[in-house]
């Protein structure tokens, strides 16, 4: 028997605002356990939700950028349930009328382009952290409680463990380019559960599904989404019945593990939040968010293939992240050559940042600094020997690369009326080598540019000494 | 007429506990109570939307400022149990009788 | 010190011209509470200590004379937050609950110099009519000791009707200012829902809950809306819209007004006695020039199912933060989280409030949604509409505040539906956010009743110029209780 698969995606993304979505205390990462909390966060009797516009405009940004059909007359809802980290024991949320629904990302796969739908996007709180400790107790740190998110459904479209992996990544970087979120799995700002079902070939209806936890970098979800889909199917293969159950991903054993055995749907009654009123999106708050929104990665991509003449590969890399695709956008803005700053960024740079383990933003270069030594290089002032060594300084240190090369002495010597009569020097004293090569012996140039660069100390443009050498050699 | 069973469910969601005599009281209750609520199926609510809140406020919101002045003490000092500014709480799974 | 002759207005010239101190009047307050509350039983908690502090801060700094509360003892119900002062909700789970902030209510009466006497008594989380269903005293009605106060707002009615405080914050999810006001025969107001913040009222439904006050005279209800209203950014549920001078009105002459008698809410189960009292005051307004007519408000007869479904769902989900984690009681000897949640909540909770958190998460639980909650809400639509109806033709409605006058200590404690019908005529005003208001409209066998007057949202200056109009033409506010006879 043969089987599809069906994958559903619930990815949340932490949105990138000042303070929380219900409450004004500050977002933030790595502080004392509860220390940018208040009594709204703590659900403390009598406290009150207000919403965060600025948390909303991110949201719609995201939809937008999801091709997403923004929800007009929205309320917010509550979704009861308890946990320690679930302060008011109710998560407000948008359940009836989500920010958003409808949307869209394409992928390719095996150069294939398959799209795949977003059913909704809404924008609800972040939780706390409930550690656990083995001595019997667990602690809780409320400071991520209330952290805006957007909550991004899948259309069950997906249909392979791959699928969702470039489906991640699609969304990882369209949401990277919006602005609203860091969208790091590694920092917890996204996060994705996944669901799995696998059917015969032509069955109606879907097959029972799975939940994967733990998922901690794309390369687990698609590890476990490819594990959980070849256990099902071992399952079904053997007559047995796939059970509605949570697991969880051990990426040491390469397997998923079962976490619990769901009976039956969670109950959580849901209901219109009744402190927050209604929100009315008009389209001049939409035309706003829209003007606002930083250009697709999708269009920057064909713009610099088409603008540029970039290589689609190189394209698709300068635009993996949006530090990225803004440098090398502010670089090509600051007079340097696309193809060269291409080349820069996706040479020297990507592997200097690989080697540090570094990202742009951690380094001191800035676009005007390598559009400048792209310059020098171009007009001859620096050879690209000497460019490697102008590199390693400006992505070190704040130098102005022009200015550096001048103090350092790295300026080429490329002026025929300084050269000439160093060369013509060089070649009165070795007549022999003279003879040499015009006895067709081509060794004896390579000793005389040797003689001519080691009296410049090594700053001689190679290129126009050979010229001047040639011709003073044929007047001898 | 709603079940014991049923009744049980719910106090299982609502994360309380009863006696095998309170259970049959709040069940008898409940009937009771949801028996005179039953009129309401005799109203003509097509088409009708849900009143949440009774005024007509919209789009009351918040610009993204942050500001915390709470004293984390404050927050603290009802807390039954703590260890430095966490919350302590007994763990999920059952303390082991030693 | 007892304010059963007094009024806001003759307290502030007694501080004005010096005949009393803020000091001297809280001395006086507290010892007068101290004999009185020991039968009355209205107060949880004095405040005597930071209350003395601030009176000699006020009586150092002076009574400003256009600050009609300024040195003025006040009681807030202990469903409102005081900071460093026990707020327990007359709630085991909060027994020993210290807020660490003030609701708006109380930052707002204090910033007008009002100083906090103590905290009264209530049904636990407000859920109740007579104030039977605290978890620690029974407040007895100021009129007859062996009668229930009325509630939620129970202890605030009877403190105020007993002389003890002229001036008492409530909060009314279904009738619990109006009801307890009518037993007591006091002044019982409640604004439209989103005119006074909720800010640091501890949730009961929060669609429902205002929070409004208990006193002797419609003037000074007046001038206690004057303090406690407005838009609070804290409270996105409070109307962005301007607060007048509610006292501007009084006095004024109602000649003309259109008012409403709705056929509904004079039929079955209203005891004939009080239906006569509001005939009674029927004439009397048409006798102050007003036209007074029939008029219908048909979905009245759902309003109580409705209600219940709506004010238990939510209150099931706003009480679940009470899990013993961050505040307030948990349970002893426990194993396990799901020990913590189900032993601290069934332990610290009392029999009612389970009963309506049975209901509510019943009503929202997976399969009954529909049918119950939603169908409710659509109800609630319809009741909405009824009023806008009438009120497109009349300035307001008048109606009896209860159905009878107060019950006896026990008589219904065990009967929670028989309990519940007695909030018919308070309930609707609920579920359609409007303005109402209960004044002392005479007298059924020696017990106090009172008339409702219901308004427009947010037209409380109407409702309080006609409710002072007829409070002007009878001599009801004079009668005083004597609960003990
Ligand atoms: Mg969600
Ligand atoms: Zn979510």
């Amino acid at each position: 028997m043969n089987f599809e698969t069906t994958i559903g995606l619930e990815v949340h993304v932490e949105l990138k605002t000042k303070s929380k979505m219900y409450s004004p205390t500050p977002v933030s990462y790595g502080a004392e356990p509860n220390i940018n909390t208040n009594v709204i966060d703590w659900g403390f009797p009598g406290t009150l939700p207000t919403v965060n516009k600025g948390a909303y405009s991110y949201g719609m940004m995201v939809a937008i950028a999801l091709h997403a059909d923004i929800t007009r007359h929205t309320h917010f809802d509550r979704k009861n349930y308890f946990y320690p980290d679930n302060p008011k024991a109710y998560q407000i949320t948008q359940s009836e009328t989500p920010l958003a629904t409808n949307g869209w990302i394409e992928i390719e796969v095996d150069g294939k382009k398959k799209k795949i739908g977003i059913h909704e996007l809404h924008v609800e709180e972040d939780a706390g952290k409930n550690q656990h400790e083995d001595d019997g107790y667990s602690y809780v740190d409320l400071n991520r409680q209330g952290t805006p998110l957007v909550e991004i459904v899948s259309e069950p479209d997906i249909a392979s463990p791959e699928e969702a992996y470039q489906y991640l990544e699609q969304l990882r970087q369209i949401v990277q380019f919006t602005g609203a979120s860091d969208v790091k799995m590694e920092e917890g700002s996204m996060r994705v559960d996944t669901n799995l079902s696998v059917r015969p070939i032509g069955a109606t209806g879907f097959g029972v599904k799975t939940e994967i936890k733990n998922l901690n970098s794309f390369n687990h979800v698609r590890d476990g989404l490819a594990f959980e889909q070849k256990r099902q199917v071992q399952v079904l293969m053997a007559g047995g019945q796939v059970r509605q159950e949570t697991r969880r991903w051990d990426p040491a054993k390469k397997e998923t593990i079962l976490m619990r055995v769901k009976e039956g749907a969670d109950d959580y009654r849901y209901f219109p939040e009744p402190d927050l009123p209604p929100v009315f999106v008009s389209q001049a708050w939409i035309d706003d968010v829209t003007a606002k929104l930083p250009e697709a990665p999708a269009k920057r991509r064909a713009r610099y293939i088409n603008e540029w003449g970039i290589p689609a590969y190189d394209a698709g890399v300068l635009t993996l992240t949006m530090e990225m695709a803004n440098f090398f956008e502010a670089t090509v803005a600051a007079g340097a050559d696309p193809k060269q700053a291409s080349n820069w960024l996706m040479g020297e740079v990507s592997g200097y940042l690989n080697a540090e383990h570094l990202e742009l933003k951690d380094v001191a270069l800035t676009p005007s600094h390598l559009a400048e030594m792209i310059k020098l290089i171009a007009d001859g002032t620096i050879s690209s020997k000497i460019a490697k060594k102008v590199f390693q300084e400006i992505i070190k240190n704040d130098t102005d690369p022009k200015a550096w090369v001048e103090e350092k002495g790295m300026v080429q010597l490329s002026d025929p009326a300084k050269l000439t009569p160093i060369i013509d020097g060089i070649l009165d004293d070795n007549a022999q080598s003279i003879e040499d090569f015009k006895n067709g012996k081509d060794r004896a140039i390579g000793f005389l540019v040797g003689q001519i660069m080691k009296q410049t100390h090594g700053k001689a443009n190679p290129k126009v000494v050979n010229q001047i050498l040639m011709s003073e050699i044929k007047k001898r | 007429m709603i079940s014991k069973e049923s009744v049980a469910h719910v106090a299982g969601l609502a994360k309380l506990a009863f006696t095998d005599d309170e259970l049959q009281q709040y069940t008898n209750q409940l009937d009771e109570i949801l028996n005179m609520v039953a009129q309401l199926e005799t109203v003509d609510t097509t088409d009708v939307p849900v009143t949440t809140q009774s005024i007509h406020l919209e789009n009351v919101m918040r610009e993204d400022v942050a500001h915390n002045d709470t004293k984390i003490a404050d927050l603290l000092a009802n807390v039954p149990t703590k260890k430095g500014t966490l919350i302590q709480v007994p763990s999920i799974i059952d303390k082991e009788d030693d | 010190m007892t304010y059963l002759k007094q009024d806001l207005t003759s307290v502030h010239e007694a501080l004005v011209n010096g005949s009393q101190t803020a000091s001297s009047l809280l001395k006086a307050t507290f010892a007068n509470i101290e004999q009185v509350d020991a039968d009355v039983q209205a107060f949880l908690t004095l405040n005597q200590e930071a209350a003395t502090k601030q009176a000699a801060a006020i009586d150092e700094a002076g009574i400003p004379a256009d600050q009609p509360f300024a040195g003025v003892p006040v009681g807030i119900k202990d469903n409102i937050v005081t900071k460093d002062l026990k707020t327990t909700a007359a709630s085991k789970i909060l027994g020993n609950f210290m807020p660490i902030y003030n609701a708006t209510v109380v930052d707002k009466l204090q910033a007008a110099g009002a100083i906090t006497a103590g905290k009264l008594n209530l049904d636990e989380f407000a859920m109740g009519s007579s104030t039977e269903n605290s978890a620690f005293q029974t407040t007895k009605n100021a009129w007859d000791y062996t009668r229930v106060p009325g509630g939620s707002s129970g202890g605030s009615a009877a403190a105020v009707a007993s002389g003890q405080v002229p001036m008492a914050l409530g909060t009314d999810t279904g009738g619990s200012i109006r009801q307890p006001a009518a037993f007591n025969g006091i002044v019982g107001l409640k604004p439209t829902y989103g005119r006074v913040s909720r800010w640091g009222v501890i949730a009961f439904a929060s669609s429902l809950d205002v929070v409004g006050s208990l006193t002797r005279t419609v003037k000074d209800a007046a001038l206690t809306l004057n303090v406690i209203a407005g838009h609070d950014d804290k409270d996105a549920t409070t109307a962005d819209i301007p607060v007048p001078d509610y006292t501007a009105k009084l006095g004024q002459s109602i000649k003309g007004m259109k008012i409403g008698l709705p056929s509904e809410y004079l039929g079955e189960g209203v005891d004939p006695a009080v239906a006569a009292q509001v005939q009674k005051a029927a004439d009397q307004f048409r006798a102050l020039g007003a036209t007074v007519e029939t008029v219908s408000l048909p979905h009245t007869k759902y309003a109580v199912a409705a209600y219940y479904i709506i004010a238990s769902s939510e209150a099931s989900s706003n009480l679940q933060r009470f899990d013993g984690i961050r505040y307030g009681f948990r349970a002893e000897d426990v194993k396990n989280l799901e020990d913590v949640y189900v032993r601290s909540r069934s332990e610290g909770f009392g029999p009612e409030v389970k009963r309506r958190i049975m209901l509510g998460t019943f009503s929202l639980s997976a399969g009954f949604y529909d049918a119950y909650f939603k169908k409710a809400a659509q109800v609630r639509t319809l009741i909405s509409r009824d009023f806008d109806q009438v009120f497109a033709d009349y300035d307001f409605i008048i109606a009896p505040t209860t159905p009878t006058p107060a019950f006896k200590i026990g008589e219904k404690v065990t009967d929670p539906l028989t309990m519940y019908m007695n909030d018919i005529l308070t309930i609707p005003v609920n579920l359609a956010g409007l303005p109402a208001v209960s004044v002392p409209a005479g007298f059924v066998a020696g017990m106090p009743v009172g008339l409702q007057l219901i308004g427009k949202q947010f037209d409380e200056a109407t409702l309080l110029q006609a409710a002072d109009a007829f409070e002007q033409a009878n001599d009801y506010v004079d009668q005083i209780p004597g609960g003990a006879n």
